[in-house]
């Protein structure tokens, strides 16, 4: 894409160490996949912070919509049946 | 003296690359390359405190890291003549740290194994920010040279400069001769041999084409510099010339 004159933004995900999954730390602007992980590894792992990197152009990430959030996640407020807390725990289980 | 000599040549041409590095801080295209321009220089900064710690230890006269970053003037400096080049635009300060980080791969990746271990472990841990160093410079390389028009003209521009200065980076003189008899450090040829290879394959990837050697070379590592060094360290030493001994 010539015409474009800005740098494409990049969504940055960390995993801080092997086991845990990759959280969302922030964005920054690059002109390829290549360069965006190469710059998130100067931008945000400069202090040990992790040991994995993922990148996605943030026009390809699809999210709900704020303004929708009301019907979106609402009516699952009151279906504190969904939680699995009826359940009694055998005395044998330990890790739970 | 001759190994102190030689650890100092390593030091000081890390120590200008850093500083120089240091001054795109505030001045860089982009945020993104400001940090990594910074880490770059920081990884140098920590390279040049071993080697000068090291080569004050070596020296046996009391001085220490800062006593040889800040109280020597530029004819006492041993580094590399590249080294000191001003920044110049972007694709000048990434073909100068192309060149330089090549060179860099090439030593430590021979120096690790010294008879020195001292010095081997410090070429040891300098090779792994150095592979990460020309990673990036020859990423941006490959962009500017075979971008478009201007980019291209500019980069091949910035190498028709410095050009000239590559020349002594492989070139052996007594210091570097006696330091290989004794194991201490690589043979030279064999380092030009694999730097020269390298580098014609960086720049064949960004459609960039080598100069030819030319027959004037500058050593600064005998302690020959231009007009250059002297204003980088007016900046670099300005607060141990402005209150001497100053601590905090």
């Amino acid at each position: 894409m010539p015409t474009e004159r800005e740098w494409p933004l990049y969504e940055v995900f960390i995993r801080s160490r092997g086991g845990l999954d990759h959280k969302h730390v922030g964005s920054l602007h690059a002109v390829d996949p290549a360069m965006a992980i190469e710059r998130a590894r100067d931008v945000y792992t400069r202090r040990q912070e992790g040991v994995s990197i993922w990148v996605v152009r943030s026009a390809d990430i699809t999210a709900s919509d704020p303004a929708q959030a009301d019907a979106w996640f609402e009516p699952a407020r009151d279906k504190v049946y969904r939680h699995p807390t009826f359940y009694q725990i055998p005395a044998e289980v330990e890790t739970l | 003296m001759s190994r102190f000599a030689y650890v100092l040549r390593l030091g000081d041409t890390s120590l200008v690359l850093a500083q120089r590095l240091g001054e795109w801080v505030g001045h860089a295209p982009v945020l993104e390359e400001e940090l990594s321009l910074a880490n770059l220089a920081l990884d140098l900064l920590g390279q040049a405190r071993y080697l000068l710690t090291y080569a004050g230890e070596l020296e046996g006269r009391g001085r220490d890291e800062d006593a040889l970053a800040f109280l020597r003037t530029e004819a006492e400096f041993r580094n590399v003549q590249l080294a000191e080049q001003p920044n110049g635009d972007f694709a000048c300060t990434i073909v100068r740290q192309v060149l330089l980080d090549v060179f860099q791969v090439e030593l430590y990746d021979r120096l690790q194994h010294s008879r020195d271990t001292r010095l081997g472990g410090i070429a040891a841990t300098a090779l792994r920010e150095s592979r990460y160093h020309l990673r990036y410079s020859t990423g941006w390389l490959t962009r500017l040279g075979d971008g478009t028009e201007e980019s291209h003209a500019r980069t091949q521009a910035a190498v028709e400069r410095l050009w000239p200065f590559t020349r002594e980076l492989c070139d052996p003189d007594p210091i570097d001769a006696e330091m290989c008899a004794q194991g201490i450090a690589p043979d030279l040829d064999e380092v030009r041999e694999a730097w020269t290879a390298r580098v014609a394959a960086a720049f064949s990837t960004a459609t960039l084409t080598p100069p030819a050697a030319t027959a004037f070379a500058w050593y600064g590592k005998r302690g020959e510099h231009g007009e250059h060094l002297g204003h980088l360290l007016t900046q670099m030493q300005y607060l141990q010339r402005a209150y001497p001994g100053a601590r905090w």
